[in-house]
């Protein structure tokens, strides 16, 4: 099955995200209040090893598993959505404690509330789509 | 070992993982970056008519599977591992929210927000959805969550990924810092 892979790394994800609390209001209260190094050590660590690595891939050309290069998509060079975007998602993040991935660890772990902050997440997915066009980038 | 992974993990073992998970899925042929499903499910559901969902969503169905995954995840560690022993914030961090109203941690999450009882009040009701509004709406007006951002668009050195983590902290000092106190 060639999805297989993809769930496995997917619930990889999620116990990382649980194990590690990353899921849990209580740690964003905490590193939105710089009251613990826990969650910025989390990001760090992913950051810099993540940069490391995407170093080596570039530098060396490494394939993927279909033997094609691995592809960097760059992100939209605009400025003004991404500081806008940002902070209307950080508001969110701060407010409901969970960004997208730990919403959907949450409503595994038990706490079907998460289900209306997935449910609105989605509406506010949709109402971006639908105010594209009116808003600034 | 065993205690080791059945207890809550370091930080460092943590984002390492994450690291992983990245290197996965670009191994995969793919990009880590979870909120692009919660376009797909637009373009699955009711979004069709509009230009922005107007897209083959069995094209993502990759990442609806990662999504499963990460649910699935979240049970095995309650069900075999984490089970939602209270989360260990620091001191300070008790103070200031029980400043608020809130008890000191019983479980992962807290009553106060997430159990039914709290969620059935016009008050809790309104936090989990504009909560969850405002996520879902800044994430794809950003172009990216933690995941596609933070984790994914920092590694690669891209600076509107800067620019949008930046703009995270903004938002979310503010919630925390000045909108709270006026919530709870």
């Amino acid at each position: 099955m060639k999805f297989f892979k993809f769930l496995l790394a997917g619930t990889i994800f999620g116990i990382i995200m649980a194990q590690s609390e990353a899921m849990s209001w209580y740690r964003i209260q905490e590193m939105f209040r710089f009251q613990s190094f826990h969650m910025y050590g989390i990001i760090g660590t992913a950051v810099v090893l993540g940069a490391l690595g995407v170093f080596v891939i570039k530098k060396f050309n490494i394939k993927d598993i279909n033997g094609n290069p691995i592809q960097f998509e760059p992100k939209e060079p605009q400025w003004l959505k991404s500081i806008l975007g940002g902070a209307i998602f950080g508001l969110g993040w701060a407010l409901s404690g969970a960004c997208p991935g730990p919403i959907v660890v949450n409503v595994g772990f038990g706490f079907t509330s998460m289900l209306i902050v997935l449910a609105f997440a989605v509406l506010g997915t949709f109402s971006y789509g639908y105010f594209r066009d009116k808003l600034p980038h | 070992m065993k205690d080791f992974l059945l207890n809550p993990w370091p930080w460092w073992f943590s984002g390492g993982l994450i690291a992983v998970i990245m290197f996965m899925m670009l191994f995969f042929g793919k990009s880590f970056g979870f909120s692009s499903n919660l376009r797909t499910i637009c373009a699955m559901t009711f979004g069709r008519k509009i230009k922005f969902f107007d897209f083959d969503w069995r094209e993502n169905t990759w990442n609806l599977t990662f999504l499963v995954g990460a649910a699935i995840g979240g049970f095995i560690s309650y069900a075999f591992m984490h089970g939602g022993s209270p989360v260990e914030i620091s001191d300070a961090t008790v103070a200031d929210l029980a400043a608020l109203g809130f008890g000191a941690p019983e479980g992962m999450q807290p009553n106060e927000v997430f159990a039914w009882e709290s969620v059935m009040t016009l008050k809790g009701f309104l936090v989990l959805a504009v909560g969850g509004f405002l996520v879902g709406f800044g994430t794809r007006y950003a172009g990216g969550c933690t995941s596609g951002h933070a984790i994914s668009g920092l590694s690669n050195l891209q600076w509107p990924s800067l620019v949008a983590v930046i703009g995270f902290f903004i938002g979310g000092l503010l919630m925390t810092h000045v909108l709270f106190p006026l919530i709870y």
